[in-house]
């Protein structure tokens, strides 16, 4: 009885929190109309900090190693999406050389992990 | 650069980060690690992959909207094999989960 119920009021608070973190980024106030695409980038560049701040939160409580896992290849795939908004954000296109980069050492590291997890060796 | 462009781009960029959010709370919330696998890999995919196609359609046929298209091929090449591996090491050696 007593597990449910400070069960039900974590998940309480834990949606209070989700709720008012993405109310506060949407109703983050535009300081000008003139730069009203920055201000959109920028809440752009909160929402994915929100996104990354869950997957790490699945990394420090999985129960499994393979949630670790999921997790740690769900984060590398956000990050080549944070690099895109990056680049338009600056200006610049050597950040979507950082996303190629990434996504290329992200799925190595994901095939690498699966292969160990799964009791085989690295050659099969 | 014109304004329907403009318009294009940015929808597709809202689009994406939704998908983002709907993931990273599928991540969170479900209980089976094929259900958060299932949940992440499509949406998370998907979310960046518009992302992607925004950042191509606000910048055109230059050196930064060529890269772009370049990652969505990498990542739609490369993520349901990914994906795959995954699921196939949720099993341990002796078949039970």
């Amino acid at each position: 009885m007593k597990e449910i119920n400070r069960g039900r009021i974590m998940w309480f608070m834990g949606l209070l929190l989700t709720l008012a973190a993405l109310f506060f980024i949407v109703a983050y106030p535009i300081r000008s109309l003139l730069a009203w695409q920055s201000g959109f980038l920028s809440r752009g560049f909160f929402i994915l900090i929100f996104c990354f701040g869950v997957c790490l939160l699945r990394v420090i409580k999985g129960p499994a190693p393979v949630d670790r896992a999921v997790a740690m290849d769900t984060l590398g795939i956000l990050i080549v999406g944070f690099c895109a908004v990056l680049s338009i954000f600056t200006g610049r296109d050597w950040y979507l050389d950082i996303a190629i980069a990434w996504a290329l050492q992200s799925f190595i590291g994901a095939l690498a992990l699966a292969k160990y997890l799964e009791g085989r060796g690295f050659d099969e | 650069m014109s304004n329907i462009q403009h318009i294009a781009g940015f929808v597709f960029i809202i689009l994406g980060l939704g998908f983002d959010v709907i993931g990273c709370i599928g991540l969170l919330r479900f209980r089976d690690t094929c259900g958060r696998l299932q949940a992440t890999i499509k949406c998370v995919t998907f979310g960046t992959c518009a992302i992607l196609i925004g950042t191509f359609i606000l910048k055109g046929f230059c050196s930064t909207g060529m890269k772009a298209i370049l990652t969505v091929v990498f990542l739609l090449l490369t993520s349901p094999v990914s994906a795959h591996a995954l699921a196939r090491a949720v099993y341990k050696p002796d078949g039970k989960i």
